[in-house]
């Protein structure tokens, strides 16, 4: 391994540390009280800064220097290392996420992603999956009944529905055949008849409407977000992590699998960093024919990708956030039965019935 | 880089297995057996074994550590029901037997003549190798795993549900 | 590449590893773990055949083993559940209702 490529690597895992800490964290939570506050006819932050705009900082200086408190005959170790499973797994799975085509500097090839894996997509569902280790643990280790039956909840909130998750995207598997997560976006690039591109949703309009119901699940957000129900369960796992830096990475873990669900929507479903019907070549050269040198155009097209891909992110955590202040929790009972009842049996058909079409086409 | 990447994975596997056995307490033997699976994985990527690394990641570590972990805290096992009481006579003969078994194995891999690797290409181990051949020359063990998987669904369910 | 005798030895660690815990540990969930311990080192003694031979059959076996393993997880934590409820212990050495 050359230091340059070495380089390069540390190079990106420091970009996506900043956009997951940055893009994630600090913009979706203002974000989110600005719109929830715009939804609710409220001011929100408007204090620190400009229009509220430091208002993530007080509060992380407030997190930082709060008392750090442990419950009684907690379970220490464990206390300690759940929340960090938490932020753990929500930063690595960044690290398969492609934002933009390969693209080349210097003859080098280069793409902003960290890892080019050929088992991309089950890699995250890995990943996820270990999400359920920091929710039951954190509830487990506080010693409190509330929060370890806001653990237990969310622990077998996220197992049923990673099965629906993982099923439903079985039918975009089979169209695109591929887990590498770069073939799966150039997959899409076709355009139907002529106009329609050739995008997950509009080849696979069930999975996306499964997936997406999984990634609220997931993601413990509304109408999901059962372990937390304020009304019952006070907040759920995370209830004895007071107030303290803890808490925050809670915080920022759950923004963060925000945008990772966002971003594996996105990447599955419209096309990733793609414009429509123009490919990354055509990109390169309609620079280079304004008048740019090849170094340019190529970092340009590199932009103009990222920009894309945020933009289609952006869109999601919208989504989210929407979605959050619109509609009302479910009951658990209601919950399980989506799940299992519901969801499970459509993406079983959705495989049968994307398997069918492809033997008759 | 690949051989010190093995002996450090190498090193926690064991390392956390052997801790897992000497735990009192089965949560964190449940964590640091989690551990030594993900070690694995990585030496299994070693091993240009891509798909299995994910598979046991996902299945091990994602379904059935977190079912063992569920299944400690619903018990919620009191400080004299952990009681390991076992006389050591007993403890110190299984530590000897085993032993003994590590020795003849040993003895065994010493035996094996030094065999180079096999240059492989690079879809060695991806899902789309493993994938033909499971649905070719292993296809009729591939169903009867779906069989296996289904009877024990039932199983579980029927034995785990409350008799009225 | 490292040599094919050091992932045997690794994988003969693991199963011994598990050798002991089953047959020193009476808790039944931590016997329960010493036998994954003892399929996952048998999983990876094919991996390293399966590479050091250039053939993928290694790899459909531990693929079947996983599966197994799954199999196993869920009936052996029903029964440990069954037999708390029934019993209200879980060590092996008082679960002797066959013994005659």
């Amino acid at each position: 391994m050359d230091w340059i490529g070495l380089g390069i690597i540390v190079a990106k895992i420091v970009f996506f540390l900043l956009v997951g800490f940055t893009a994630a964290g600090y913009v979706m939570n203002l974000a989110e009280r600005k719109i929830s506050a715009f939804m609710q006819d409220r001011l929100g932050p408007n204090r620190v800064g400009f229009w509220g705009l430091l208002q993530p900082v007080a509060d992380i200086i407030k997190l930082f220097f709060k008392e750090d408190v442990v419950t009684d005959r907690a379970s220490k170790v464990i206390y300690f290392v759940a929340p960090m499973i938490i932020a753990f797994t929500a930063l690595s799975a960044l690290a398969v996420i492609p934002l933009t085509d390969v693209l080349t500097f210097f003859g080098r090839g280069m793409a902003i992603q960290i890892a080019n894996l050929n088992v991309g997509i089950l890699f995250i569902f890995a990943i996820a999956s270990l999400g359920t280790y920091g929710a039951v643990l954190s509830g487990w280790a506080g010693n409190s009944k509330y929060s370890f039956l806001g653990g237990l909840r969310s622990s077998a909130q996220m197992i049923s529905y990673e099965v629906s998750m993982g099923l439903s995207i079985i039918g975009i598997l089979m169209i695109f055949e591929s887990l590498r997560l770069n073939d799966i976006i150039l997959g899409q690039s076709p355009l139907l008849w002529g106009f329609l591109p050739k995008w997950g949703i509009v080849v696979q309009p069930l999975a996306f409407i499964i997936f997406l119901t999984a990634a609220f699940a997931e993601t413990n957000r509304v109408p999901f977000d059962l372990q937390e129900a304020d009304a019952e369960l006070v907040a759920g796992f995370h209830t004895e992590f007071s107030n303290s830096m803890k808490f925050g990475m809670f915080f920022m873990a759950e923004y963060i699998n925000m945008f990772t669900s966002s971003a594996v929507i996105v990447i599955l479903f419209f096309g990733g960093w793609q414009i429509p019907g123009i490919s990354t070549a055509e990109i390169v050269s309609f620079f280079i024919s304004l008048g740019a040198s090849e170094f340019f155009a190529s970092l340009f097209t590199i932009l103009l990708q990222l920009g894309v891909t945020f933009a289609k992110i952006a869109f999601f955590m919208f989504l989210f956030v929407w979605v959050r202040w619109t509609i009302p929790r479910f009951r658990y009972d209601q919950l399980m039965n989506l799940g299992w009842k519901g969801l499970l049996p459509l993406a079983i058909l959705n495989i049968l019935a994307t398997g069918l079409v492809m033997v008759i086409i | 880089m690949e051989t010190m990447l093995f002996y450090f994975f190498a090193f926690v596997a064991v390392a956390t297995a052997l801790l897992v056995i000497t735990r009192r307490n089965p949560i964190h033997s449940a964590l640091w057996l989690v551990l030594c699976f993900f070690s694995l994985a990585a030496v299994y990527v070693l091993l240009s074994a891509h798909f299995i690394a994910i598979i046991q990641i996902m299945v091990y570590v994602g379904a059935i550590m977190v079912l063992v972990l569920f299944v400690i805290m619903l018990l919620n096992l009191s400080e004299k029901e952990l009681g390991d009481a076992k006389p050591t006579v007993l403890k110190f003969c299984g530590v000897i037997l085993s032993g003994i078994f590590m020795v003849l194995l040993a003895d065994g891999v010493k035996v094996l003549a030094p065999q180079a690797a096999v240059s492989v290409d690079e879809k060695f181990g991806t899902a789309e190798m493993l994938g033909r051949l499971l649905f070719t020359d292993y296809l009729l063990p591939f169903e009867i795993a779906s069989l296996l998987l289904l009877t024990a669904m039932i199983g579980a369910v029927v034995l785990a549900k409350k008799r009225r | 590449m490292v040599p094919l005798s050091h992932f045997l030895i690794l994988s003969a660690a693991l199963f011994i590893a598990g050798t002991i815990g089953v047959l020193t540990r009476r808790n039944a969930l931590i016997v329960f773990m010493s036998i994954e311990l003892m399929l996952n080192g048998v999983a990876l003694s094919f991996l390293a055949f399966s590479r050091f031979l250039g053939s993928l059959d290694g790899h459909v076996f531990v693929f079947m083993v996983i599966t197994v393993a799954a199999a196993e997880a869920a009936v052996g934590l029903a029964i440990i559940i069954a037999i708390f409820r029934l019993k209200g212990t879980i060590n092996i050495d008082e679960i002797n209702l066959m013994k005659g």
